[in-house]
């Protein structure tokens, strides 16, 4: 299987992203340039963290407009598998591709903390090697991470959060949310399952000695999703 | 050359009429409009340091570390990787427009680092301001720390440690000390070098506008006047082009046809022009009509003291010039021939096809030396006449303990660190929390750890003492964590140096700062003077920041502060002398600035950091923590509180012998450390610092939700750590 990440003028964690795929993880993984319209046969779309443009006009606003989201929106619509991590995330619902929009921080400020997280759901290509209601611990960093969904569709979307903002117990509740996310949402996933967008960052919490390394099985989940289908 | 009245343009861009004497000299005519401002910006304090320059000549630079010096940052070598940093201050600019003259301080630091051709993989920043009840005063620190987080956080680059202290003395005059570290393969290092005749000078980057001009010469190097508009001297930073800039600049390097790099920053294209050239012995040809301008008729003066950001000026293999270009215009970047190399030995600068500037290069970079008189302060002998019979013995110690707790230069810095990105990068293994850091290498077993010191306080009792105990408080930092001190950056901020007594001041620090270096061993490798930092209110507290990197052997061993589990023994190591001098406790407590500071003994802190190094080299402590300001309570708060799950003590002070409960509690004599370990491992810890000759005291036991301390019989303090986490990390405000 291949992993390719996306490099966005701005995008700064897309070295992370591939230390811990291609080093940590030891799976192939190529980088994939913004203006390129050519997903070069990968298996897996990382859109990864960082100021992509600035975040200039809005964060991931004009990301979106590159040539190589395009190829993506494709990608995903057939089916294949995407995950955009942070401002990944940002630009998945500037562009359409997961619903509701990601608002500045309640308070306004950049936080970057190691924050804890339910997994809601484990049905998913990216979740399998997750226990429902585990409580894992992921760092996150940005100022635009309040996810927003507009009032009609909820109801729907309240079966797309895959991770909420929680105590380290597992308690989901406002003080546990750091920046206002409707619902605590830290992680949304499409309606198909195979988009997946969050504001923490997996890639930082891959390896013991970082101080966690919950995060290594989102990547190992699309791993072994991918060999099982293989066999199938 | 057509040149109207050159004295008083000089006059006017800040030089001096015996520099403009020499500048004739030089040049055997007069000088045009162009060569006056490219000489004032070059030989301004901030780019040509010409009062302090004799006085850095006794710095070391040989150490234990083999020493990299470059010409815009030096460093270390270790395992065959180059580790390169600098501090730099950024304080008028930021005290005149607080967010982009920070934003534009980190953007310069990294420029610096990127410079050597290393990749910037760490920010750090010392912050020093007035009282946040000072409306100013809290309006210049957020937005400072705005500016930092605008700029680091976009440019990709962690922002993971630094200091921040409030103290009358920075009211009118803030600083803002930024510190960069890179890595590099040693022989990928790059000089800031332009050589070989027919090379051609390459500008890539931003475009030139008319924003920063003077920034170094009339900004940096005077003192605030009662009523100046200089905002228009502070540059606006953009971070999205600076992170392009990186990774362009790192792949130019990597093809090999780039012969030097130097950053655009203070006397942009002046600087960077003339410093190649005369690193490199040789001249350039500079045609100005080919620079990209952001406005229209700027003047030619104009373009060479520009101070716009994210600029970087190449010289590149003759033949290769494409290559090079097209990797920053697929960074959506300017790559612009703008001259060549010439064998000249001249900096010569065209412009609409007249020639505007005719320089030899060696002399444009060897501005004029001072060393003006100097006189010790009237004011010390006055501050340092305090005895500790004229401070009552307090009563109720928690009641201190809240205040000190809480206090704003004692509490927890989470709300400020919380806003950077301190794990982009990932490598930073010891996060943030007690300022020091350490980083992993990828693909290494060592790490680096790197810390920044300075108590400004001190340094005003004494300068000496002051700059000595910096130094000692790094290198006890680093140690705390496991980490061999290896090399030092300092910014050294002080007054007006024309004035006598802040020379005096600037000489005295010095000394105490080379004096500590070469005690330890330690090469100072980069640095940077700033002077002039006072306005008609008075000048700041003398300020020799200093910024140390340490190597850990082995990284997967560092060693925190914080107490992990419950019945672990609590040890005090070295010497608690009687003295409260220059304390937090006195300022914060009894409103007293006095001295005399804590006196340094640097055999008794080498000693110290041995121990520290090898206790945590051979698993003997679980947790350690330097002491410094706040004494022995903060570092018993610090230990229970800065884990997740705070954990309680039981502490007896009454072995540390018949002192006051005051100086037990908050006195800060230097050497000294508090320990954590096992039981079992006693006896190791009574072995090594028998062998390094530190003396060492047990003095209480983890576990329970209080921290209890005594002496004998009598209850000092005993408060739930749960609440002295609260009030600790809720100092600052939320």
């Amino acid at each position: 299987m291949k992993f390719g990440i996306v490099v966005f003028p701005g995008s700064n964690c897309d070295y992370d992203c591939y230390h811990v795929l291609s080093q940590v993880l030891g799976v192939e993984t190529v980088f994939i340039w913004y203006g390129d319209r050519n997903l070069k046969d990968c298996d897996c779309i990382v859109l990864p963290g960082g100021f992509s443009y600035g975040d200039y006009l809005r964060a991931g606003a004009i990301a979106r407009f590159s040539p190589v989201m395009e190829k993506v929106k494709e990608f995903a619509e057939n089916g294949g598998l995407v995950i955009g991590i942070c401002n990944g995330f940002q630009v998945l619902t500037e562009a359409g591709i997961l619903p509701g929009a990601l608002l500045p921080n309640r308070d306004g400020r950049f936080i970057c903390r190691h924050v804890y997280l339910r997994v809601e759901n484990n049905q998913t290509p990216f979740t399998l090697l997750f226990t429902p209601g585990e409580v894992v611990k992921i760092p996150i960093a940005h100022q635009q991470g309040n996810f927003f969904i507009d009032p009609l569709c909820q109801e729907e979307a309240k079966k797309q959060v895959v991770f909420r903002y929680c105590s380290s117990e597992g308690e989901v509740g406002s003080r546990y949310n750091p920046n206002g996310s409707w619902e605590n949402a830290a992680g949304i996933i499409s309606r198909e399952g195979n988009v997946l967008g969050m504001m923490p960052h997996p890639e930082r919490a891959a390896e013991a000695i970082l101080g966690s390394a919950d995060g290594r099985r989102v990547f190992l989940s699309v791993i072994k999703w991918w060999e099982e289908k293989k066999w199938k | 050359m057509e040149v109207t009245n050159g004295a008083n343009i000089a006059k006017e861009l800040g030089l001096r009429e015996e520099e403009y004497e020499r500048i004739l000299t030089i040049l055997g005519r007069v000088p045009t409009p162009t060569e006056i401002a490219m000489f004032s910006v070059e030989w301004s304090e901030h780019c040509g340091y010409p009062h302090s320059r004799k006085w850095l000549e006794l710095l070391p630079r040989e150490g234990e570390f083999s020493p990299l010096l470059g010409e815009d940052a030096g460093g270390i070598v270790y395992d065959g990787l180059a580790i390169v940093f600098k501090m730099e201050s950024h304080n008028h600019p930021s005290q005149i427009e607080p967010k982009q003259g920070a934003a534009t301080g980190i953007g310069g630091i990294i420029r610096d680092i990127l410079g050597s051709g290393a990749r910037p993989i760490a920010c750090l920043d010392s912050l020093h301001f007035g009282p946040l009840e000072d409306q100013r005063s809290l309006y210049v620190y957020r937005g400072v720390v705005e500016g930092i987080a605008f700029y680091g956080n976009c440019v990709g680059v962690p922002t993971v440690a630094g200091e921040l202290y409030f103290y009358p003395a920075f009211r009118g005059n803030c600083l803002v000390n930024v510190m960069c570290l890179g890595i590099a393969p040693r022989e990928n290092l790059t000089q800031a070098k332009a050589q070989g005749e027919g090379n051609y000078i390459v500008y890539v980057g931003n475009k030139t506008g008319r924003d920063g001009i003077g920034g170094c010469s009339i900004l940096a190097s005077q003192e605030f006047g009662v009523k100046e508009e200089k905002r228009p001297s502070v540059q606006i930073g953009d971070p999205f082009a600076e992170k392009c800039l990186i990774e362009a600049t790192l792949e130019a390097l990597n093809t090999g046809y780039v012969v030097g790099v130097k950053d655009m920053g203070a006397a942009g294209l002046t600087c960077s022009t003339s410093e190649m050239a005369a690193s490199g012995e040789s001249g350039v040809e500079i045609n100005l009509d080919l620079v990209p301008l952001r406005e229209e008729e700027m003047e030619p003066w104009e373009i060479m003291m520009s101070e716009s950001q994210e600029r970087m000026l190449l010289c590149v293999r003759r033949g290769y010039e494409e290559d090079i270009i097209q990797i920053f215009r697929k960074w959506g970047l300017e790559g612009e021939i703008i001259g060549e190399v010439k064998d000249t030995g001249r900096v010569t600068i065209k412009y609409q096809g007249e020639v505007v500037a005719d320089i030899p290069a060696l002399e444009l970079t060897k501005p004029p030396v001072y060393t003006p008189p100097r006189e010790k302060p009237l004011y010390l002998d006055e501050v340092n006449n305090f005895s500790l019979e004229s401070i009552p013995l307090p009563s109720d110690y928690e009641e201190i303990l809240w205040r000190m707790v809480s206090s704003e230069n004692l509490s927890s810095r989470r709300p400020v660190f919380e806003q950077y990105d301190h794990m982009v990068g990932i490598n930073t293994v010891l996060l943030p929390g007690l300022g020091t850091v350490v980083l992993r290498v990828k693909g290494k077993k060592w790490g680096i750890a790197v810390t920044t010191d300075c108590n400004p306080l001190y340094c005003y009792l004494s300068p000496r003492e002051g700059a000595k105990m910096a130094v000692a408080e790094a290198a006890r930092n680093l140690s705390a964590c496991g980490a061999k001190p290896a090399g030092v950056t300092d910014c050294l901020n002080f007054g007006n140096p024309e004035k006598p007594d802040r020379y005096w001041q600037f000489v005295e620090a010095i000394e105490g700062l080379s004096e500590a270096c070469r005690f330890f061993g330690i090469p100072v490798v980069s640095g940077n003077v700033s002077f002039y930092n006072e306005n008609p209110q008075g000048t700041i507290f003398p300020t020799p920041t200093i910024g140390m990197v340490g190597i850990i052997e082995d990284v997967e061993k560092v060693v925190s502060a914080g107490f992990r589990e419950d019945d672990l023994i609590v040890v005090l190591l070295g010497e608690t002398k009687e003295e409260l001098g220059g304390s937090e406790y006195l300022r914060v407590i009894h409103h007293r600035e006095e001295g005399p500071p804590p006196q340094v003994d640097l055999q008794r802190e080498k000693n110290l950091q041995e121990l520290l190094i090898t206790l945590v080299r051979e698993g003997v402590v679980s947790s350690a923590i330097d002491l410094s300001e706040g004494g022995l309570i903060l570092a018993l708060v610090e230990s229970s509180v800065i884990k997740e799950n705070p954990r309680g003590a039981i502490v007896d002070l009454e072995c540390l012998g018949d002192m006051r409960e005051d100086v037990l509690l908050f006195g800060e004599s230097g050497g000294r450390a508090l320990v954590s370990l096992r039981g079992e491992s006693l006896s190791s810890l009574h072995r090594l610092s028998g062998e390094l000759g530190v003396p060492y005291q047990v003095i209480g036991k983890t576990g329970g939700e209080k921290l209890i301390i005594k002496k004998g019989e009598k209850l000092l303090v005993s408060l739930p750590v749960e609440e002295l986490k609260n009030c600790w990390e809720r100092g600052l405000g939320e």
